[in-house]
């Protein structure tokens, strides 16, 4: 299910618009956040589908 | 602050085998733990445990349970604090290789098919995130040890998206006067509307994940009733299990089974700090807590959980309205009244700060609150992943993303998950030091009962033959043949004389030979 830019803020209304200036603070998050990105892109790319079907717990508590 | 305790269940994996048996899966980690702690861990003593349970083999509605009814236990007695002698006991004992009692006061072993550390008491909700972390240290490290073999992973989180869910349980000592009824009935508001500040995220919408979509809580979409016994099936907001692991006749274990297990620690601060504020409240006979009843709790836990607006709006017994964060505020004005020290300060100021930020913007609240720096990771995921049509539109995956779902478990795994990661990048606020934690995970908390028994256990393993939360059980063989049982059913206690001596012929000159 692919929903297109307009409405895909999770926020609705109130979610920082993507391209307005960030704080500096801001900034730096979104910079671990997207390196963080870049270490897994390959991984995630390739095994996502397989890793998610096999990720299959017993109920507990 | 009262006496509080953590459980863990990890999810457990073989990442070669997916089709590996996690409960053998689970006691090799054990095993590997006792390889870890040098062998200094020692069995579980059941002998403690739910004597009505165990010695009548009966089950019953432990709300109805009264303390007469339990005195038939001689280590339940609160006049006989001494040393029981015990028989040993036959071949149904406890199965080594299922449960170890680490150094910290912790225990660490099989909970159904989970491997479950359940942390030491404690008594600030600092000390609850210590050694809680602690928890997952030791655990990624027995998985280091157990790699040298095999393979497994482990992942603190709650739901593996196809039905089923594990739990983190939150234990908190309550007076046992205050009425039960109305301890669930006053508590129950806050245990709903507390997901917006320590949800863990979750990718999928229901039970099995069936309707795309992220929300804030793990475990909200488990939760079947407002009372009742059970955490497996129909697992309630609030929790009639019932042992106290303490002297029945003055506390009550407040069991509580809605929460999720946090990879941060802001979370687990206010999970713990909040939580036990608000206990305070109810203990103290607050009744402004009663204009904050909900008319449908179970309903309003999912509903919670799936508003990321933060402006759903609950339906209150008395007719009116309000939403969660307001909610949360009338529960912080309110608990504002019950701050006793510094710690409880602490709490309070962290508790309204994250409410304050959440009010603003929730992207504020990135660095503390877990829901949301798992949305603000996965966001940006999104974007990275668009795809650009010569219309020049823009399409963003979608939540049923094959990608986003892994990300949304990979974020949870111990050792080198995302979450992990955000943290060692800076990105997410501590609360501990690394010195802390690798103390707590060698060293049990001063300020509890679980002092005594970490201690005894990494110092006494040479008499040491078990230990439970309210007992220390030591090997007599060449004394007089049978075991003593040393009753600690005071969980604030941490000095005891026949332990304090034994502890310090350890450490003593005269220190016995260790094997």
């Amino acid at each position: 299910m692919a929903q297109t830019t307009a409405n895909s803020s999770p926020f609705e209304d109130d979610a920082p618009e993507p391209d307005a200036p960030a704080a500096p603070a801001a900034q730096a998050s979104l910079d671990a956040l997207d390196s963080l990105l870049d270490e897994i892109d390959e991984g995630i790319q390739t095994n996502a589908s397989q890793f998610v079907r096999s990720f299959v717990q017993k109920g507990g508590q | 602050m009262r006496v509080v305790g953590i459980e863990t269940e990890y999810g457990i994996t073989d990442p070669s085998d997916p089709g590996a048996n996690p409960i053998l899966l689970s006691s090799l980690l054990v095993e590997a733990c006792r390889t870890w702690a040098g062998g200094k861990t020692t069995r579980w003593d059941y002998g403690g445990e739910d004597p009505l349970m165990d010695l009548r083999g009966m089950r019953r509605d432990r709300r109805y349970a009264t303390a007469d009814l339990l005195t038939d236990s001689p280590e339940y007695s609160a006049a006989n604090r001494g040393v029981t002698l015990r028989r040993r006991r036959g071949s149904w004992e406890d199965p080594a290789h299922l449960n170890a009692v680490l150094p910290n006061g912790a225990r660490f072993y099989v909970d159904h098919a989970h491997p479950e550390y359940s942390g030491p008491e404690v008594t600030s909700a600092h000390d609850a995130v210590v050694w809680d972390v602690a928890g997952d240290r030791i655990a990624a490290a027995a998985a280091d040890v157990f790699r040298q073999d095999g393979n497994v992973a482990l992942y603190k989180n709650n739901v593996d998206g196809k039905g089923a869910s594990y739990g983190m349980h939150e234990n908190y000592l309550v007076d046992r006067a205050v009425d039960f009824e109305t301890l669930a009935r006053r508590l129950t508001p806050h245990l709903v509307t507390r997901a917006v500040v320590i949800g863990a995220g979750r990718v999928g919408l229901g039970v099995y994940g069936e309707e795309p979509g992220f929300q804030m809580s793990q475990r909200a979409d488990y939760m079947e009733a407002e009372v009742g016994l059970e955490t497996t099936l129909r697992r309630p907001i609030v929790n009639t299990r019932d042992e106290p692991h303490a002297d029945r006749r003055k506390w009550r274990r407040l069991h509580v089974i809605i929460g999720d297990a946090n990879c941060m620690e802001v979370p687990t601060y206010l999970k713990v700090g909040a939580t036990a504020l608000v206990l305070t409240a109810i203990e103290a006979g607050d009744e402004r807590l009663d204009a904050l009843v909900l008319r449908n709790p179970v309903d309003e836990v999912s509903a919670v959980s799936h508003d990321l607006t933060l402006r759903h709006r609950l339906e209150l017994a008395s007719g009116e309205t309000a939403t969660a964060l307001e909610i949360q505020r009338a529960l912080l004005t309110i608990s504002r009244d019950y701050v006793r020290d510094a710690d409880d300060a602490r709490v309070l100021e962290r508790w309204e700060r994250v409410l304050d930020a959440l009010g603003r913007d929730p992207f504020e609240a990135a660095r503390e609150v877990e829901w949301v720096a798992k949305l603000q990771l996965l966001g940006r995921m999104r974007e990275r992943y668009a795809v650009a049509h010569p219309d020049g539109s823009r399409e963003i995956p979608g939540w049923d993303d094959d990608r986003l779902r892994a990300a949304d478990v990979q974020w949870a795994e111990l050792g080198k998950g995302l979450a992990a990661r955000l943290t060692a990048a800076g990105a997410v606020e501590r609360l501990t030091t690394d010195d802390e934690i690798a103390s707590a995970m060698a060293l049990p908390p001063r300020t509890t009962r679980a002092w005594l028994r970490g201690r005894m256990v990494a110092e006494r393993g040479d008499i040491v033959d078990a230990a439970g939360w309210s007992t220390v059980v030591i090997d007599r063989e060449q004394e007089h043949g049978h075991l003593e049982v040393v009753s600690l059913p005071d969980p604030t206690t941490t000095s005891y004389h026949l332990l304090d001596t034994l502890l310090a012929e350890a450490s003593g000159p005269d220190a016995p030979a260790r094997d």
